[in-house]
């Protein structure tokens, strides 16, 4: 070893097959240290939730659309305290969005996002071994799991799941069943999850990148993680703080977030009092607004690299995204409060506020500028995730523009929680950021796996998607302009002024329901093509990025040979160059 | 061999009998300040000063556990980079939420 | 696999894996503990009225405390310096010292906690106390996280001085650099909540 050495070069490692009769099968596929593994635990369990997500507002839209009437058979399940004679109870509806929002967020996007994605690409796109700590790595996903469960158990506790919003606001959620204890604790573990990984790719990303990997020579996607890290390790604790403050107002009798003099079904609630419910909204939104970048950030890398591999073009305004990517990252952390304006602050706040939010729109137009700049002049081939990166760009174009009334004060006002926030939100991240991610499934899968998925179910789960997705969340934006709130168990039908609008919850429902039948060809595709998928070898995509260049599936310590970059990520069409693309690591 | 072994985890050879030094020193100006903090307490100076000079001798003793015994002050770049980036969101932490909602609203009158 | 960085530096950043790690913990730390003094100060400030510390809270023996933390600060900053002097012995006593003055200052937490409790001032009896126990809660946490993390350095861990010193002495440093963290959070808590 080198105990007497100061500085040691890089020198070039041998993976070896560490056989996986050696490890047994507990340490090689569930125990496992190995990043790929780790990425496609955190993948599984992550597209596992995102449909168990899905489930919760498929119900949801059942009373939505009909509002009062029993569910044929399904309704059974649920028993007397949720479904009486299969009717829907408001407590019940609560839960189911309350959970629906908290488990597509945090325990479906992000650990599929960054999780999954992130652990299993980028240490292969910057030529490493492996995580900089592959055993923290293993200790992320398990925290990760074990708030999963908490938050999954927490549906089986007397008075069910929480049910106070993914916001949990106090007074309310201090307030609420046990149920919200539990979605505190699991809280608490998917916090610490995050921390622990983000940190593993902060450092593995400066590190352990590659020979001659400057910053602006990383693909895009790794810079995308790159600052979703540090999102991640900044916004986080003040949400983690907040929890266990919560939780003390839960279990300890403390009055953090309730002020004094709260009456609760006519009686004065018996507690010390002089907290305050806007402290927990400071806190939440500190987090929760960065956490909206973290959703969308690694889809965007994600859509970008397939953009440029599809386009066979380097991508357009590279130099520019990544600053981009860099300003908005930082401007995230100072936008928080236009989800407070309507709490009474002053219009110097609220002036500040909307200012910080109008120029952080900026570099989300560049960034989505650019990529569509970058289809121009391309040869472009139209196969599944192309189809889900150029069906992206309109959806999170849309989604981010309708953002912008409610990033104004006064226009936030009519707008403020009612379904055109729910459409805003949903189109970034429905038909924006599990677009990307569906991209990256099809995209990373032949590297994961050695196969193709099949591009025929790709296409009938792609166009079928995009429809349903814009038939569910169009009309949301007419609907919250008519003036119907979020969040209401009967989508407004017992309000005389929503009543001609109601006939677009019935298209919603039936959107998502159609939704649902276009999701199986994937989930069978997903499956079908381990074994049936047309096998490939290293580079089916004919992409220039590092980890096409390790075999499909890489063994552990991913490279037989350090590679070592010498050129930029995006060598396609290079004049003069015998192929349309050149690879990074090629010197 | 001190040397040798000191040079191992940075490129820059420490002298590590000058820094047992200076960690003394630092103690002893630890244990100076600690006594200055409490002996101002008995004072009963007014609220704002009272709050400027506690928090300006912890943020004395701070940047002395802070610069020597954690050994920023020898520190690399990117440290001092992420930690200037943390302390800037740490004070918009600190003072957004109190620009934005310190007019009372929830005072139980 | 040996994973690169983890024992010499990276030429470019001039830093291991370990260091940036921890520095990126801290920072995580630094927006927790941050988030807490915030909101002491928006239910403090937002509040009709609130008791000096000093009227409630025992000075002496937080004073105690403070001095105990400071100087486990010192033995820990001289358990790294001696395996920087190749003194394993030396360093096994300083880390020692680190730990049972840790253990004091649970000692004298327990005591202090004991005391309110006796006179039945609970989490839930004013916002002073929840802010009071909540504080000093987590921070006593992070003592007995920084204490079991030495603990193990002391113990089992320290069998990786003999296969990789350099390893070890930097796993020393990492602890260490928690351990002052924890420290400089006491060092602002102690004013703010049991002076002002």
């Amino acid at each position: 070893m080198t105990e007497r050495a100061g500085v040691v070069e890089p020198r070039p490692h041998v993976a070896h097959e560490v056989h996986h009769e050696e490890l047994g099968f507990w340490r090689a596929y569930v125990f496992s240290t190995d990043h790929k593994v780790i990425g496609i635990q955190y993948a599984i369990t992550g597209l596992v939730f995102l449909l168990f997500g899905f489930t919760l507002m498929m119900l949801m839209r059942w009373q939505l659309a009909y509002p009062g009437s029993a569910l044929p058979l399904l309704g059974q399940i649920f028993g007397e305290t949720r479904m009486p004679g299969g009717t829907m109870l408001p407590d019940f509806y609560n839960e189911l969005g309350a959970m629906h929002g908290t488990i597509m967020v945090f325990l479906g996007v992000v650990p599929l996002a960054v999780g999954g994605f992130g652990n299993f690409v980028l240490p292969l796109q910057i030529g490493a071994q492996d995580m900089a700590f592959p055993r923290l790595n293993m200790a992320s996903y398990w925290f990760f799991f074990l708030g999963g469960v908490v938050m999954l158990g927490s549906f089986f506790v007397p008075g069910g799941a929480a049910q106070s919003g993914w916001t949990s606001y106090s007074p309310l959620a201090n307030l609420a069943g046990t149920g919200q204890t539990w979605w505190l604790v699991g809280m608490i573990f998917l916090i610490t999850s995050s921390l622990l990984g983000a940190i593993n790719f902060i450092t593995t990303t400066i590190q352990l990148r590659a020979k001659g990997l400057t910053f602006m020579r990383f693909p895009f996607f790794v810079w995308a993680q790159f600052v979703t890290a540090f999102l991640l390790l900044l916004a986080f604790p003040p949400l983690e703080a907040a929890a266990v403050m919560q939780l003390m107002d839960r279990v300890a009798a403390t009055s953090f977030f309730l002020p004094s003099g709260l009456v609760v079904s006519g009686q004065v609630l018996e507690v010390a009092g002089g907290g305050n419910p806007l402290l927990w909204q400071h806190l939440f939104w500190f987090l929760a607004h960065p956490e909206v970048y973290v959703l969308i950030l690694p889809a965007l890398g994600i859509v970008a690299e397939i953009i440029a591999n599809n386009t066979r073009k380097p991508l357009w305004g590279y130099r520019s995204m990544v600053y981009s990517l860099v300003f908005l990252g930082f401007m995230s952390f100072i936008v928080w409060a236009h989800h407070m304006f309507m709490t009474g602050m002053g219009t110097a706040m609220a002036a500040f506020f909307q200012t910080t939010t109008m120029i952080i729109s900026i570099p989300s137009v560049v960034i989505l500028t650019a990529l569509v700049i970058s289809l121009w002049g391309g040869s472009i081939r139209f196969n599944t995730p192309m189809l889900f990166a150029l069906g992206f760009l309109p959806m999170f174009g849309i989604g981010g523009l309708t953002g912008l009334p409610l990033g104004l004060n006064i226009t936030d006002i009519p707008l403020h929680d009612t379904y055109y926030v729910i459409g805003h939100f949903h189109y970034v991240v429905a038909p924006g950021t599990i677009f990307g991610l569906f991209a990256g499934v099809y995209y990373w899968y032949p590297k994961a796996t050695g196969r193709m998925m099949n591009e025929t179910l790709g296409k009938i789960h792609f166009f079928g998607s995009f429809v349903c997705m814009n038939v569910i969340f169009m009309p949301m934006f007419f609907v919250g302009m008519a003036g119907v709130s979020r969040r209401l168990f009967d989508g407004g039908a017992s309000y005389d002024f929503a009543q001609p609008i109601l006939q677009w919850n019935v298209v919603s429902s039936w959107g998502a329901w159609i939704l649902a039948v276009f999701q199986l060809p994937f989930i069978f595709n997903f499956f079908w093509s381990i074994r049936k998928g047309k096998k490939v070898g290293d580079n089916p995509w004919e992409a220039t990025t590092i980890e096409w260049t390790a075999p499909s599936p890489p063994p552990h310590g991913n490279f037989a040979v350090a590679p070592e970059a010498h050129r930029g990520p995006y060598e396609y069409s290079v004049p003069g160059a015998p192929k349309d693309y050149v690879l990074q690591s090629e010197a | 061999m001190t040397s040798d072994h000191a040079s191992m985890t940075s490129d820059h050879p420490v002298d590590i009998d000058r820094q047992v030094r200076i960690y003394i020193t630092v103690f002893v100006a630890l244990m100076i300040l600690t006594v200055v903090t409490v002996a101002v307490s008995y004072l009963h100076l007014p609220m704002a000063m009272a709050v400027t000079v506690a928090l300006v001798v912890a943020a004395v003793k701070g940047s002395l556990v802070a610069c020597y015994f954690m050994h920023l002050i020898a520190e690399k770049k990117l440290i001092y980079a992420v930690l200037v980036l943390t302390v800037v969101f740490f004070v918009v932490l600190l003072a957004l939420p109190v620009l934005t909602h310190s007019n009372g609203y929830w005072i139980d009158e | 696999m040996d994973i690169p960085y983890t024992v010499e530096v990276r030429r470019d950043t001039g830093l291991t894996n370990g260091k940036i790690g921890i520095w990126l913990f801290l920072a995580s730390e630094v927006m927790l503990f941050g988030a807490l003094f915030a909101s002491y100060i928006l239910i403090r400030a937002g509040s009709p009225s609130w008791p000096r510390g000093d009227t409630i809270l025992n000075v002496p023996l937080a004073t105690f405390n403070t001095i105990v933390l400071i100087l486990s600060s010192v033995t820990m900053v001289m358990a790294w310096a001696s395996l920087m002097r190749h003194r394993f012995g030396t360093f096994r006593i300083y880390m020692g010292a680190t730990i049972l003055l840790g253990f004091v200052f649970l000692v004298v937490k327990y005591f202090e906690y004991s005391h309110k409790i006796h006179l039945g001032l609970y989490p839930g009896t004013s916002n002073f106390f929840a802010v009071y126990y909540t504080l000093t809660g987590l921070h006593m946490l992070h003592v007995i996280g920084g204490m079991a993390v030495n603990a193990w350095l002391w113990g089992p861990g320290a069998k990786l001085w003999k296969t990789n010193p350099v390893w070890f002495t930097n796993r020393v440093e990492h602890s260490g650099l928690f351990w002052h963290f924890v420290d400089l959070v006491w060092i602002f808590l102690f004013p703010t909540l049991y002076l002002l």
